[in-house]
């Protein structure tokens, strides 16, 4: 049987979200290197058009419930067992870090969580993921004739392949019998921002903010100028200034943006943990033996209540 | 209702890793370990339903050798009523699924029915063991768990979801939770529960007494193997932009548009 790599694509208003894209664009690279063909998969109705124009050549639409575990599972099975993909990637979205443990014990394939690279060696797929909160990093290699790999989103560049629409293949898995979990409520997250662990663009604020208003009125509206999603310490999360889903750090979320602009953030090991993979980082601090400007690639010495204003005015001048 | 929590040591979260020379795990020698810090929330949780009489009983569940036995008893010191310790050598290099069948296996015999785990362990960051648990016990299971109520046999959870939102859901018990930051404000053992706990029992078990069988877990049923590990590149060195408000905030954004082209 020839080679398949299955790329689980979410959707968010019955667009491929731009997470699955990205694997798309990585899936077409290792394909070509294991000379294996590329697919995805989508729950519910499928937008070949676009998923085709990043390569995959055939998209398995599969009817089930993607707002639970076991519809997710059921749903991902059927498409493995339809595509006969012995490489399935997805997003290390919610959805995928509560699904995926579970689909890879139901069918026994190996899973590899978190990855932050995906190479070809020897014919072999090699994932890299961060462990310990980023401070080594893992080279793993999967053993099963099926092997399960979520990425980091942001890990990977877009890269269009200009493909003709996907030919659109219906899926309809048997309904398991399943387990009782069903959803009741959707709390949406307070900003309408994108989530932290999708930005590209992030503004961080520490204790340094010193009150839930000011952190307020100085990182959120930094972090709307540069249109970026506000993050924070865990030190300002404790102490009220912004909510639990707004932490960065080991012990919160770990963020991969191309910019993070850190505001009197000291620069502990366990907020590192959550973002030292940005691609450019900003230190606005105070004190210039601050440990965060051993990490930064651009450090501003100084008070960050001065900083912060003149830096949202030339957000506004440059991203008009 | 039992309820058992899954506990685990990991390194001290500010620890220095450094590499062994083979490239195959961390140098422990001066490492400090400390309980995962996502698994104090699941001991406060399972201590908070027994003072709430909805848990008959609280149980640990720790897979490590005899040097976890320090986190074990600040965990009953904590509230926790009695604990397994899993050792075999057999167990050696088990991957998360391996761990997962040895910890569903513990958990069977002692008719657990609800299962609190941290929603990962802050060492191998793979977040897998709890809804691997719930697969292999056929239970119901709610991931990243920020809010959590147990009214006879069902539960209420609310869970991460996509782009940072969170959902209510519901279910019937048996169930895996795994929790998150924010479920609760872990609580200090007192001195008195400190003495106390030294009289809780630990019970050792190894794979003859779960059941298992040896060639089903370790390292040579591991599906996921770390063939080597490094650490990551170091950044290069940045830059210190000099003057005042204006003159530097005026710069930063021309650099970050036109040299490192992030804007
Ligand atoms: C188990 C565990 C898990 C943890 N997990 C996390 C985590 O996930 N995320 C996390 O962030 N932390 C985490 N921590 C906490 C971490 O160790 C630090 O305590 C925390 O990151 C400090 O936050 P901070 O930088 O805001 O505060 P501080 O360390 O107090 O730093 C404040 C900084 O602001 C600067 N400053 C003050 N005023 C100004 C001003 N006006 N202008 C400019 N600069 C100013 C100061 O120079 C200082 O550098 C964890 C700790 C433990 C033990």
């Amino acid at each position: 049987m020839s080679k398949n790599i299955l790329v689980f694509c979410e959707t968010e208003a019955g667009a491929p979200r731009k997470s699955a894209l990205e694997l798309l664009s990585k899936g077409r690279e290792l394909a070509a290197a294991l000379g294996a063909s590329l697919s995805a998969m989508v729950i519910g109705a499928a937008d070949a058009t676009t998923l085709g124009s990043y390569g995959a050549t055939t998209v398995y639409a599969v009817s089930g419930d993607a707002s639970s575990t076991e519809g997710v599972v059921t749903a991902v099975q059927g498409a493995v067992s339809a595509s006969g993909a012995t490489v399935v990637l997805a997003s290390a979205s919610a959805l995928a870090r509560d699904a995926f443990p579970r689909l890879s014990a139901r069918i026994g394939a190996g899973l590899v969580v978190e990855c932050t690279d995906l190479r070809v060696d020897g014919g072999r797929v090699v994932a890299r993921r961060p462990i310990y909160a980023g401070k080594a990093l893992a080279d793993v290699e999967v053993r099963s004739a099926i092997a399960l790999y979520t990425t980091r989103p942001n890990s990977f560049p877009l890269s269009a392949s200009g493909g003709a629409a996907a030919a659109v293949v219906a899926v309809s898995p048997a309904a398991s019998a399943g387990t009782t979990v069903k959803l009741v409520e959707v709390l949406a997250p307070a900003g309408a921002t994108v989530d932290l662990t999708e930005a590209e663009r992030i503004v961080s604020g520490g204790r340094s903010l010193k009150s839930k208003e000011q952190f307020d009125a100085v990182v959120r509206p930094l972090a709307a100028s540069a249109r970026a999603t506000p993050g924070a310490s865990r030190a300002a999360v404790d102490a009220g200034y912004a909510g639990h889903g707004d932490q960065v750090g080991q012990t919160g979320k770990v963020v991969n943006p191309t910019l993070y602009i850190a505001l009197g953030i000291s620069g502990a090991i366990q907020h590192l943990a959550g973002m030292r993979t940005s691609r450019v980082i900003v230190a606005v601090n105070k004190d210039p033996e601050a440990p965060i400007f051993q990490h930064a690639s651009y450090g501003i010495v100084a008070d960050l209540f001065e900083v912060a204003p003149a830096l949202q005015k030339e957000f506004q001048k440059a991203l008009l | 209702m039992k309820v058992g929590v899954c506990l685990k040591q990991v390194p001290a979260t500010d620890t220095r890793i450094r590499i062994n020379g083979a490239g195959t795990g961390i140098e422990t020698g001066d490492v400090k370990f400390e309980t995962n810090p996502y698994d104090e929330y699941a001991v406060e949780a399972a201590t908070q339903l027994k003072e709430q009489k909805k848990a008959t009983e609280v149980v640990i569940f720790t897979l490590g050798e005899a040097g976890a036995e320090s986190r074990i008893r600040d965990a009953l010191a904590r509230g926790a009523d009695r604990a397994v310790r899993l050792d075999d050598p057999a167990f050696a290099g088990s991957d998360s699924l391996g761990k997962a069948r040895i910890l569903a296996a513990a958990l069977k015999a002692e008719d657990i029915s609800l299962v609190l785990c941290g929603r990962q362990a802050v060492d191998t960051d793979s977040s897998s063991v709890p809804a691997m648990i719930a697969e292999l016990l056929g239970f119901a299971q709610a991931s990243w768990v920020d809010k959590l109520s147990v009214d006879g046999g069902n539960f209420s959870a609310n869970r991460a979801a996509g782009s940072g939102a969170r959902e209510v859901v519901t279910g019937a018990l048996p169930a895996v939770v795994s929790c998150d930051k924010g479920l609760n404000t872990p609580r200090y053992a007192s001195l008195p529960n400190i003495m106390a706990a030294k009289k809780k029992p630990i019970v050792v078990k190894n794979a003859a007494a779960l059941g298992i069988d040896p060639a089903s877990v370790g390292a040579g049923a591991a599906l996921v193997v770390e063939t080597r590990l490094t650490l990551p590149p170091g950044r290069p060195a940045g830059r210190i932009l000099q003057g005042d408000a204006a003159t530097v905030a005026a710069e930063l954004v021309s650099l970050l548009r036109n040299e490192a082209k992030v804007i």
